[in-house]
């Protein structure tokens, strides 16, 4: 049997991908995809205590990430459409005023 | 010793995965590693007897999301964007510095602390003789059906807003 620890640091590893991925790329969508990276990294330490405490409400809590992840990737997307459309650019250097 | 190896495989294809999604040029090739490590994840959620989790990870992530993802990327029409590349190399170097003390410090807590607490209601022979889906349905239309509501809520307004936001005058 893989014991917890495994899962968590298997779930420390991808947070961590997700944060260095955040700091190092400029590109807005792929920023996105790293936040998705580290949602999931808590979403394997939620459904991995709930395994190890013989207990459901980490499965459930798991939806409740995924539904605000659904959320803020569609959300966050279309904000990424309407300063493409006014700035023709994706890179988060560029995007540094508020209103121009 | 079955579920080992499967553990070490899935963990390793996740992490790999995972790296690519962040080392890519092409946001495309982002996407679709991206979802690869989301089907690694949904095994790995298999392995922890969570079947309903790993079915909903592969539905509304790798299906519904990175959908949504990869037509933006469409959308966007990024051919000339492709090449976005940090030129600041402080920051590169910044950034890798510190996802690493952000690792150290992840596993000192999980060294220093007793992973333990107290045990629930629902040992893995209980959860697979009423039926994993079953358990979840009832504590999410029973315990927590205040959440689950608001959560619908919080769905529609995402929907209104991304709507209003996508428009192109407001």
């Amino acid at each position: 049997m893989v014991p917890l620890s495994a899962y968590l640091v298997l779930s420390g590893i991808l947070f961590t991908i997700g944060v260095i991925g955040f700091l190092i790329r400029r590109n807005t969508i792929v920023l996105f995809m790293s936040i998705e990276l580290m949602l999931n990294a808590a979403n394997l330490a939620f459904v991995a205590f709930s395994r190890h405490l013989n207990s459901m409400d980490g499965q459930i809590f798991v939806f409740f990430v995924m539904t605000v992840a659904a959320a803020e990737a569609a959300v966050g997307l279309a904000i990424i459409m309407a300063i493409f459309r006014t700035k023709e650019t994706v890179n988060a250097d560029e995007i540094n005023l508020m209103k121009w | 010793m079955l579920e080992e190896i499967l553990f070490v495989v899935l963990a390793a294809g996740t992490v790999i995965t995972a790296l690519l999604v962040i080392l890519q040029r092409n946001p495309v090739a982002s996407a679709i590693f991206l979802i690869m490590t989301l089907f690694s994840l949904a095994g790995i959620y298999l392995l922890l007897e969570a079947p309903f989790i790993a079915a909903i990870q592969v539905l509304v992530y790798a299906g519904a999301i990175m959908v949504l993802f990869l037509f933006v990327i469409m959308l966007l029409n990024l051919e000339k964007e492709q090449k976005i590349i940090t030129r600041n190399r402080l920051q590169k170097i910044f950034g890798v510095f510190l996802g690493i003390v952000l690792l150290m410090q992840i596993g000192m807590v999980f060294h220093s602390i007793l992973l333990t607490g107290e045990k629930g209601f629902f040992p893995p022979d209980k959860v697979a003789a009423l039926g994993n889906t079953e358990v979840v349905a009832r504590l999410l239309f029973t315990d927590f059906l205040l959440p689950f509501e608001i959560t619908s809520v919080l769905l529609l307004v995402a929907i209104i807003g991304a709507i209003i936001l996508a428009k192109r005058e407001i």
